[in-house]
């Protein structure tokens, strides 16, 4: 990396590199990120035989924006508690109630609650929005790649761009092992490309998102003005992704990169 | 809050506290922490630099007597010290026993001789990332410049060649790729607290945002 450490401006001081200096993207409510309200489960679909989606009513919600997340906090009888971060999965239209996707983790305190227990009627806490650093309040084109439960947030991105009729331009890579397990396979549409690593249908690649897969995408349709890039996903998929997008040419500080762990 | 239907946890391994039984907390995980095991999750919202300890340094400037940048060969020639202990993450997670080998903040803080009236310190990484912090949470044997992790090199994603280390905190006051800390008079929101976390982000007391 060239950056150089010697004072070259005001004696003393010096001025730190700004390549990240990717700012939130919106302020977020510190009122509402700290206050837990209760979430009253209202519905459970299959998405994939791993992961299912979970429809609260949360009368106080404030809103947010695609992209971001929330705290969730389950209570056992003995007063323990376990807390987990979700992104949030629905659009911010849908007043009063928010929508989350969970995938079922082997062993797993909290998805494994939902995915075995859980059934409308329960109670749950959960408190946010939270974090306004991942969030795209449809603005500016976005070029969007996620992995497995990572298309959550992103899929929020596309369901508010649709239910808005947004026209600004919106593409999603989405990798996932085979088409059984691809979350929300029938609600994309032709901004969304995805990418099966295991099993593929009939005609199709197998194998992990490439390079020829993203540099079209920072050359011939790279909007005026280029793409912010979200990535989301395992730690191990967001560097992979994140490398690929900069090996394109896409900027350091226009890759908003969120991991669930 | 209401329990949750149905939900115990998973079972816990040392319930026993002089509090009581049962639920009692884990001796050392913070509340709302679960023990991560031997994961090291890796939360940060940047690209990972390829920052080699050729390209690494480390500043402290601000209200100090004596401003001063560490290439890697000068950091190291500071004396060594190590933190074994235990980490915690805002998301949740925490991390016991773990060991970091580096030089205590205290062993550069002495160089540059901070004035009476520095209060605060942002800390700044290479990739341009902020975190404020009190300076008195960087001093007193509490802090460390950290480049070894359990006996070897800190790996790149977890902020090698070199990380800021506050164990006592959240771990995103960790400031991974630290490249210098400025002192100030007053606190200066960084990264994540701009974005509605803690300004200091004590785990022991639930800081997580801000407000808490
Ligand atoms: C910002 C953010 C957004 C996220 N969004 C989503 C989302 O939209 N959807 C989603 O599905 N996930 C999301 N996650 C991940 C989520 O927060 C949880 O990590 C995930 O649901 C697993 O939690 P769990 O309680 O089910 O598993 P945990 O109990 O935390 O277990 C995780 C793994 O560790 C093992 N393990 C840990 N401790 C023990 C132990 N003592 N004994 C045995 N095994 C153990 C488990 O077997 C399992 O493999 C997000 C994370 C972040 C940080």
């Amino acid at each position: 990396m060239t950056r150089t450490t010697s004072d070259t401006t005001a004696p003393g001081l010096f001025v730190p590199p700004t390549r990240f200096a990717v700012p939130g993207r919106i302020a977020v409510s510190n009122r509402e990120a700290a206050l837990w309200q209760t979430a009253t489960l209202t519905e459970v679909r299959r998405e994939t035989p791993h992961a299912s989606t979970f429809r609260f009513a949360v009368p106080g919600w404030a809103g947010h924006l695609p992209g971001q997340h929330l705290m969730l906090r389950l209570r056992a009888e003995d007063g323990y508690t376990a807390q987990r971060h979700y992104s949030i999965a629905s659009a911010p239209d849908d007043a009063g109630h928010i929508e989350l996707t969970l995938d079922h983790v082997e062993g797993g305190e909290v998805s494994g609650w939902f995915h075995t227990l859980a059934e409308p009627g329960d109670e749950v806490e959960v408190r946010g929005p939270l974090s306004g650093f991942f969030a795209w309040p449809g603005d500016r084109p976005a070029l969007l790649i996620g992995a497995g439960s990572g298309v959550v947030p992103l899929m929020s991105m596309i369901r508010h761009h649709r239910a808005r009729g947004l026209t600004v331009p919106l593409r999603l890579l989405v990798s996932a092992r085979g088409p059984e397990e691809l979350i929300y396979a029938r609600e994309y549409g032709a901004e969304t490309t995805p990418v099966f690593t295991r099993r593929a249908p009939e005609g199709m690649p197998v194998g992990r998102l490439t390079a020829s897969q993203v540099a079209p995408l920072l050359a011939d349709e790279r909007p005026p003005g280029g793409w912010e890039a979200y990535v989301c996903g395992s730690n191990a998929f967001a560097e992979h992704a994140s490398r690929l997008l900069v090996s394109a040419g896409q900027p350091v500080d226009r890759i908003r990169i969120e991991r669930f762990g | 809050m209401n329990v949750t239907r149905g939900f115990t946890g998973r079972p816990r391994v040392l319930p026993h506290s002089p509090e009581g039984v049962g639920g009692a907390p884990i001796a050392g995980l913070p509340p709302g922490q679960y023990d991560a095991g031997d994961d090291w999750p890796v939360l940060s919202a940047e690209v990972t630099p390829d920052l080699t300890p050729a390209d690494w340094s480390f500043r402290i400037d601000g209200l100090v007597a004596e401003p001063h940048t560490w290439d890697w060969a000068g950091a190291h020639a500071l004396p060594a010290s190590a933190y074994e202990g235990d980490i915690h993450c805002v998301t949740s997670w925490s991390k016991f026993g773990v060991r970091f080998g580096g030089v205590s903040l205290d062993a550069f803080l002495d160089v540059v001789r901070p004035d009476e009236s520095a209060t605060h310190a942002v800390a700044y990484s290479h990739t341009g990332y902020t975190t404020n912090l009190p300076l008195a949470d960087l001093t007193g044997g509490r802090a460390w410049i950290a480049w070894e992790y359990e006996g070897r090199p800190l790996a790149a994603e977890h902020g090698g060649p070199a990380r800021l280390l506050v164990p006592h905190l959240y771990f995103w006051k960790s400031a991974k790729w630290i490249a210098g800390l400025r002192l100030l008079d007053h606190d200066e929101p960084g990264f994540w607290e701009q974005n509605g976390y803690h300004a200091r982000g004590n785990p022991w007391e639930e800081q997580r945002y801000s407000g808490d």
